[in-house]
């Protein structure tokens, strides 16, 4: 009779699919660990753990800076990322809404097509 | 405790698949050997043509030669190694991930090979590293890269997970650090490893 109940609460499918997605990332870590336990222990050692340099004695450490100008080509990207998440839900409603509405979409787009316009006169799309 | 052959296949005839922790972990381990992208010389370019379309060691699992030591698990020491690359081929093999294993192809990663003679010439890398597959030739063809990595899979098919013939990655005593040869004013020090390799001794 309980469980009647519980199946039929909206959520128990989530319910279930969440148990299973945490079991279906804790079971192999847990079954890795208990394999290491029984049969193949750690086995650690200096040279195994420095940092790969094709065969030679590893010089400082592997974390390095990235160059700056990296950066433009992020911004660009999150810039237009963030106006496909907004033109998505627009292009499934737009036939239920007026024209007002596509006025002020078209106005948006054309907001963030003057800001790309800009970034290429500047040259940043230009490698080098 | 393995399964008799024939009842496994007398189950396997009514759809009941039986097996052993063993048999599945090697299965495992030995169907997907993952190389590490590592030519020194001639025997590469066989290598090469073994992974192209015509011989295909792909069909075997070798297909992903990774170019990091951390996710491979075969070394093919294909080609000479000069003394000067064998502290880099000694900590490459240092570096990989257990368990791991090493065929050497050719003449010259066997014992010297063809260039013996010379200056420079480490007369065979299991001086420093044990090696699980020799293949001979000078180049081996491609059938014979593709015979050594069958062999390397029976042997692996044959390791067991306890007891005192299990391989050294499962066994926390054996040593999984192999000593990186330093190249010296007029040759390598050590010149070998003797837990690895003994000079054969002359009798006269």
């Amino acid at each position: 009779m309980l469980f009647s109940k519980m199946a039929s609460n909206p959520y128990f499918s989530l319910t279930v699919l969440f148990v299973a997605a945490v079991g279906f990332v804790l079971a192999p870590l847990a079954l890795a660990r208990l394999w290491a336990k029984a049969f193949s222990p750690a086995k650690p050692n200096a040279v195994k753990n420095a940092i790969y340099e094709c065969g030679l004695v590893s010089k400082g450490d592997a974390w390095m800076q990235f160059h700056s100008s990296y950066y433009l080509y992020a911004i660009i990207f999150l810039v237009f990322d963030v106006e496909s998440v907004f033109l998505l839900p627009f292009a499934v409603a737009f036939s239920g809404l007026g024209a007002a509405a596509c006025g002020a979409m078209l106005v948006f787009v054309l907001l963030l097509v003057e800001g790309l316009a800009w970034a290429w006169a500047k040259g940043v799309l230009t490698w080098g | 405790m393995a399964v008799d052959e024939g009842l496994k296949t007398e189950l396997g005839k009514q759809g009941v698949f039986v097996t052993t922790l063993e048999e599945l972990y090697n299965w495992g381990r030995r169907s997907s050997l993952w190389p590490m992208q590592f030519g020194l010389a001639c025997c590469a370019i066989e290598m090469i043509a073994t992974t192209m379309a015509r011989y295909d060691l792909a069909r075997f699992g070798g297909e992903v030669f990774r170019p990091s030591p951390r996710q491979a698990d075969l070394m093919i020491v294909s080609g000479t190694v000069t003394k000067k690359m064998a502290p880099a081929v000694v900590r490459l093999y240092n570096q990989m991930a257990e368990p791991r294993y090493v065929i050497a192809m050719g003449a010259c990663a066997i014992s010297g090979g063809p260039f013996k003679q010379g200056y420079n010439v480490l007369k065979g890398i299991d001086r420093y590293i044990p090696v699980d597959v020799c293949i001979p030739g000078c180049p081996p063809r491609p059938e014979a890269l593709i015979h050594s990595f069958m062999t390397l899979q029976k042997k692996i098919d044959g390791q067991h997970l306890t007891g005192k013939g299990r391989p050294r990655h499962l066994d926390a005593g054996a040593r999984g650090e192999f000593p990186v040869p330093v190249y010296g004013e007029h040759d390598l020090e050590p010149k070998s490893n003797p837990g690895v390799w003994n000079a054969p001794k002359v009798r006269r």
